[in-house]
């Protein structure tokens, strides 16, 4: 777990993500802000979690309408600037579509800059906008992806690399891959789905995984995530070296009722958009059950949900997305504070050795 | 309420024929309605490659983005080789899973033989419910000696689409007033 920078006896980190910086309008008016506003208002966000004492906080990028932060390394870079102790990373960075090396300088960058807080979340991308519009063939989704982590993962580990056979990429030489990192190396995860081919890909690469759980019952993504330790296991790891960080949908109001009625039209509306397909109010209705994913209720009833997520997965970080749909920036500072306040001293409190 | 029609093949006359007369009886009978007539054959549409169907552009785009936006789809198939056309199965298979939740289904398919009757029930039928459908449970089932130069000539065939365009009309609206007093007891 220390390469990861996850220390156990502290219990379970809490964080919090933004998906790409998505740039939707407040479905109660209708209204949007401006793209300058949102990426200051991520930034200030980031801080106010920092402020409160939060773990994590990571962007992501994504390539088409409604989004803001498809350069999410310097949005990043701004943050790593504007805070002190929260662990800043990208969730995810599409690296299918990077070049591995450029990825690296950008991360190893921001680590100094945050004094070693930076971190890498590799993913695939589920909305695909990034292979045209920086020149990648679509039907190169999984190799490119396989080749362009292996890369990555490499230089993390050397400082001069050795590396050919790409198929994308030219070789490299004794290639010095600077700055390096503050200590050496980040740790850098794998972003996956809910299914569980993809956290078994990780797991025969010894790579920890960021496993997105937006909707749907605990003990699904539970199977997803004794899949990952099986094959951790299977290719000779050992699965208490790896940690395994869930994310998913968040927002706390005094009742359950509240959240729900604060949280639906958001979730709703943006699914429409950046999906093509809105939430079930039924679906939705259901994720107030202890049993499900979805952490939209009051701060009681979520931090039993995530004590039992933490009992079921036994996971080593839960990252929330609460920022999403147009969600007004008070209702996410008000959010900040009810986590500080209750949520973080209650988890830390039963999860900590 | 948005009534998307299919014609689901880009060859013949007969799906195209039979659609159009459910398109004219819902404008006729039901002029509230906004219906769209997709004729796949006027589209130039790419095979699904399991990206989001967001992610298409041009025809791809504006045909899923309408069947997507349709409280109710009437569909109309011929059938080839004893199954749905290659074409019509592309369509389900650039939509999203679920994608037909919350929409009314039904179907008219034509065919040169009887032995075909049991195709929509075997082959579309489970897909639509696998796309979590409302299926209109009764289809038009038209053979190819009911055409003459592109017109309906057996008045059974008819009477039979004006009623599943009925059966498609209010089922969608009943189906939206169960869940509009459904989802009112969830108060959010």
């Amino acid at each position: 777990m220390e390469k990861y920078r996850i220390n156990p006896n502290k219990g379970l980190e809490f964080g919090i993500y933004t998906l790409g910086g998505d740039h939707l309008p407040n479905p109660a008016t209708d209204e949007r802000i401006s793209a300058a506003q949102r990426i200051e208002e991520i930034i200030e966000f980031a801080k106010l979690a920092d402020d409160v004492g939060i773990d994590f906080f990571s962007v992501g990028e994504s390539h088409q309408d409604y989004f803001t932060t498809q350069a999410h390394s310097v949005v990043l870079s701004a943050i790593a600037q504007a805070t002190k102790n929260i662990k800043i990373a990208s969730s995810s960075t599409i690296i299918s579509t990077l070049d591995p090396v450029r990825v690296y300088e950008d991360f190893a960058t921001i680590d100094l800059i945050s004094k070693g807080r930076a971190e890498i979340i590799a993913g695939r991308a589920s909305r695909v906008g990034n292979f045209g519009l920086l020149g990648y063939d679509l039907q190169d989704y999984e190799e490119l992806y396989e080749e362009k982590f292996d890369l990555l993962l490499k230089i993390n580990e050397q400082e001069y690399v050795n590396w050919e056979g790409g198929k994308y990429r030219a070789p490299l030489r004794d290639a010095h891959v600077l700055p390096r990192p503050l200590n050496g190396s980040m740790p850098i995860w794998r972003a996956v789905g809910g299914h569980p081919a993809s956290a078994v890909k990780a797991g025969y690469a010894g790579v920890p995984i960021f496993l997105a759980t937006l909707g749907g019952p605990v003990s699904i993504f539970k199977r997803t995530i004794d899949s990952y330790r099986d094959a951790l296991k299977q290719a000779g790891y050992d699965p208490a070296e790896f940690p395994v960080a869930t994310a998913g949908f968040f927002y706390l109001a005094e009742t359950t009722q509240q959240a729900q009625r604060e949280m639906y039209p958001s979730v709703n509306e943006g699914m429409q958009k950046t999906n093509g397909r809105g939430y079930p109010k039924q679906h939705f209705a259901q994720g107030a059950d202890k049993r499900d994913v979805m952490n939209v209720g009051s701060p009681q009833e979520i931090i039993e949900k995530i004590l039992y997520q933490h009992e079921m997965y036994d996971h080593q970080r839960y990252i929330a997305q609460m920022d999403f749909g147009g969600i007004p920036f008070d209702k996410l500072r008000k959010n900040i504070e009810l986590i500080g306040k209750e949520v973080l001293p209650a988890i830390r409190k039963y999860t900590a050795k | 309420m948005k009534v998307v029609a299919i014609a689901g093949s880009i060859v013949g006359s007969k799906t195209k024929t039979a659609i159009s007369y459910a398109v004219k009886t819902l404008e006729e009978k039901y002029p509230e309605s906004d219906v769209t007539l997709l004729d796949l054959a006027e589209y130039d549409i790419q095979f699904s490659d399991g990206r989001n169907y967001l992610d298409y552009k041009g025809d791809t785009r504006k045909v899923t983005e309408t069947i997507m936006a349709a409280d109710a789809i009437i569909i109309g198939s011929p059938i080839f080789q004893a199954s749905i056309p290659g074409t019509l199965k592309n369509i389900f298979d650039l939509l999203p899973v679920n994608a037909l939740e919350h929409k009314v289904v039904s179907m008219i398919v034509t065919a040169g033989s009887q032995k075909h009757y049991l195709i929509p029930e075997q082959q579309l039928k489970p897909i639509l419910g696998y796309m979590k459908a409302q299926v209109v449970q009764r289809y038009v089932f038209i053979e190819d000696v009911d055409f003459y130069q592109k017109e309906i000539t057996n008045d059974d065939a008819l009477f039979r689409i004006e009623r599943l365009v009925e059966d498609t009309v209010t089922l969608t609206q009943t189906y939206q007033e169960i869940r509009e007093k459904a989802e009112a007891k969830y108060d959010f």
